[in-house]
């Protein structure tokens, strides 16, 4: 491990007071054909931040992500890796900038072994190194067990985790998650968020996206509300999971 | 790349120790579809302990079976046989990169077996006086095929699956269009015409293999030279299915943009696995030739990619064993099915099989099948006494069965119009059983069955050439709705 630590910060919830934001969107607008999706959205994330962005179905969170990876290009509005103006860039240069992500449904790769699918997570790094397998085995233990078993016959809790660790070979700075609890049981809902914590404890940056509010602020440091599109709340988590709208809306209580 | 700050720590402790949160362990729940695929009993036996050799090993079993065949028989026209299955095989290897690694649908791949056919026909015989040696023939044709693949595919890379099919379908028919009429080329109209591929009379007098000064002139020299150049290839197509960039393809394959999110290049992958199979196409083309002596533009068509297919697909697309599998069992049925008497085994041969798979419980087969003799031997009967015209044909196999023929088939002395009325009458028939259930359905299979059984002794028989497409057409329906992913294809596991 090189001895570089000025990017991660585990001192405050803020990430690097120093320079710029991991990621920011600034003015995003991006249309699919005539329709306006994302209005004017603003958004960043530290280094060592975990931010949530909350949403109900349809509310833009998928094209959020689209849009930050290069899937979609915006209309109008800029967005930034690391200072740099990557809005006109292809996907793959934003992916070596050092995103990752876990895509909604997961899309393992189902007919390949578990081994082969985190394999796949590190092909810009070669495949990947023995510390880099360790590393996300020590995270997963049941995908040690189970690296040789395909991908597609694997449990739902199991391929989330896989889809995980396939993001985290490629040692991301940032990790990008669509809905890590769609489809799990509410015990695995839970579960797979302490890994979630455990992962941006290890001090990679996350955004995750997500319709359950309640687990996903009491993990998080900052958090963004998404509807039709706009941005209609933003703060801090503990903030956020006192804010009477929210609860209305989300947390049902 | 990973040099920066935000690397995650390494492990504290081993895996089995770490303290971390287990999700969704449920090993039986896991591993149950694995387990169901593999079967229960002798056969699930069989088959795990099949699935614990090592696939070399099977590669190995066919090298040396492969080997031995010039050894048991002399017989000039199964070597002969053997030997287009070698070429088959190669082609469906090369196809099996494009299709069943990079899931592109190629349909102009037998036009690179052309180019590889034509280039080793222009390079060594005296059509332009060149006759170079088969170790420098060899190479530039397959380095020139590989360049022709890229330049076809870089146009359509960008487009998806059906784009590039047509892209290729297109070249394809334009190579067997040039080819066919490039007795008369010119450039662009500034040149005089030229005699480039010979048109339709195509490249006679082509050279065969030669090297260090010595030549492959017999059948079986072919057919060695032949196995090893498979054999290679095999083990080269092997390595890259096994190396990194194999398992990118099948990736990318399976979800395009799960692996561009990853970082793979997709269209490089696709280009060189495209640019690959085109490159074995275009060797097996050099064989071809060499052997052959002469090259047409027809041998290059798409009854030949249409046979290339069904055999990738039959054997499971992805697979190299599949691929051994399905040209051996499409090249020999399609041979062994020329003469009519072996069709008319094959034919009763699925009839049986078919009700045998589909006709459940036994009681019920047994009824059939004692309905369907009955009901041939009683028509019989009755024929010999109301209408002897009826009775008067001859079958077409000898031995048992065609004894046990003769009294139950109604064999009519002209067949042709009868037969033409009841080959429609068939094929209402099965369309109308199939949409029968339980024992209404049973009871229609009875005359079903004898008409298929009197269509094919009366009309079909007569027609060998089209019979034998039709039958292996029936032999693939039949395993593919066994076997859907291919005879040795692993299940497409779908994520529910
Ligand atoms: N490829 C597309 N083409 C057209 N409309 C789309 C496309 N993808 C998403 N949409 C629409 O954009 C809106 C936001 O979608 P999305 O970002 O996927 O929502 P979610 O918040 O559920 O992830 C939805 O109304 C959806 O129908
Ligand atoms: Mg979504």
């Amino acid at each position: 491990m090189s001895g570089t630590g000025d990017q991660v910060s585990t001192d405050g919830e803020h990430g690097s007071p120093n320079g710029e934001p991991l990621l920011v969107l600034e003015g995003i607008d991006t249309f699919y054909g005539p329709i306006h999706i994302l209005q004017g959205l603003n958004l960043e994330v530290r280094a060592g931040e975990l931010v949530c962005l909350l949403g109900g179905n349809a509310s833009g969170k998928s094209t959020t992500l689209k849009t930050i990876l290069g899937i979609v290009e915006p209309r109008n509005g800029t967005v930034r890796l690391e200072g740099e103006d990557v809005t006109r860039r292809p996907t793959s240069y934003r992916i070596r900038k050092g995103i990752a992500i876990v895509p909604e449904n997961r899309r393992l790769f189902a007919p390949m072994t578990v081994l082969e699918n985190l394999e796949m997570g590190a092909y810009l790094h070669g495949g990947g190194s023995k510390e880099d397998f360790e590393r996300v085995y020590s995270l997963f233990p049941v995908l040690y067990e189970r690296r040789s078993q395909l991908a597609g016959t694997l449990s739902g809790g199991e391929q989330q985790m896989v889809a995980m660790g396939r993001a985290l070979m490629a040692k991301p700075k940032l990790l990008l998650m669509d809905e890590p609890s769609m489809g799990l049981a509410p015990i695995l809902v839970e579960r797979s968020f302490e890994i979630i914590k455990q992962v941006h404890e290890a001090g990679v940056a996350m955004l995750v996206v997500e319709q359950n509010a309640n687990v996903s602020l009491s993990i998080a440091d900052r958090g963004y509300v998404l509807s039709t599109g706009r941005l209609v709340l933003e703060g801090k988590a503990d903030e956020l999971r006192e804010n009477e709208d929210l609860r209305k809306a989300y947390l049902g209580r | 790349m990973a040099g920066s700050g935000s690397d995650i720590p390494p492990v504290p402790t081993r895996p089995e120790q770490a303290p971390a949160p287990r999700i969704g362990v449920d090993e039986w729940v896991a591993t149950h579809e694995a387990r169901r695929d593999l079967g229960r009993g002798l056969v699930g036996v069989v088959r795990r302990e099949l699935e614990r050799v090592p696939r070399p090993g099977f590669y190995l079993a066919f090298a040396v079976a492969a080997a031995l065949l010039p050894v048991v028989t002399s017989n000039g026209y199964v070597i002969r046989v053997g030997f287009d299955t070698l070429l088959y095989m190669l082609l469906a290897l090369g196809l099996n990169i494009v299709v069943g690694y990079a899931g592109l649908l190629d349909l102009g791949y037998v036009a690179f077996y052309g180019f590889g056919a034509y280039g080793y026909a222009m390079l060594a015989s005296p059509k332009f006086g060149l006759h170079w040696s088969t170790l420098a023939v060899v190479p530039v044709v397959v380095v020139a095929t590989a360049i022709l693949g890229f330049l076809v595919a870089l146009p359509s890379r960008r487009l998806l699956g059906d784009y590039l099919a047509i892209v290729t379908l297109f070249f394809g028919q334009l190579f067997v269009t040039v080819v066919q009429n490039g007795q008369a080329m010119s450039f662009l109209g500034f040149t005089r015409p030229y005699d480039v591929t010979g048109g339709p009379n195509g490249i006679p007098d082509i050279d065969p293999f030669n090297a260090f000064g010595g030549r492959i002139s017999s059948l079986d020299g072919y057919y060695y030279a032949a196995l090893a150049i498979f054999l290679a290839a095999l083990a080269a197509v092997y390595l890259v299915d096994q190396s990194r960039t194999g398992r990118a393809w099948k990736s990318l394959r399976e979800d395009a943009l799960a692996a561009e999110l990853m970082g793979m290049p997709v269209n490089r992958l696709k280009l060189v696995a495209f640019a690959f199979g085109a490159a074995i196409a275009g060797l097996t083309g050099t064989l071809f030739a060499a052997l052959n002596t002469a090259v047409f533009a027809a041998d290059f068509d798409v009854p030949t990619l249409i046979i290339v297919y069904a055999m990738l697909i039959l054997g499971g697309a992805g697979s190299l064993g599949g691929v051994i599998l399905g040209a051996l069992i499409v090249n020999v049925s399609l041979e062994v099915l020329r003469t009519p008497g072996h069709a008319t085994w094959v034919f009763y041969g699925l009839l049986a099989a078919t009700l045998v798979v589909k006709v459940r419980p036994w009681r019920w087969l047994a009824a059939v099948v004692v309905g369907t003799a009955g009901l041939g031997f009683a028509a019989h009967a009755v024929a010999a006494a109301a209408w002897p015209r009826g009775v008067h044909g001859e079958p077409a196999v000898g031995g048992v069965l065609g004894s046990g023929l003769r009294h139950w088939v109604l064999l009519p002395t002209d067949p042709r119009t009868i037969g033409n009325v009841a080959f429609v009458c068939l094929v209402l028939a099965v369309l109308w059983v199939t949409t029968l259930r339980g024992w209404a359905q049973k009871l229609a299979l009875v005359p079903t069955l004898y008409l298929a059984a009197f269509v094919w002794e009366n009309r079909l028989i007569d027609e060998p050439s089209v019979t034998r497409l039709i039958l292996v057409g029936v032999i693939l329906i039949v395993l593919m709705n066994a076997r859907p992913q291919g005879l040795v294809g692993s299940a497409r596991v779908e994520i529910v």
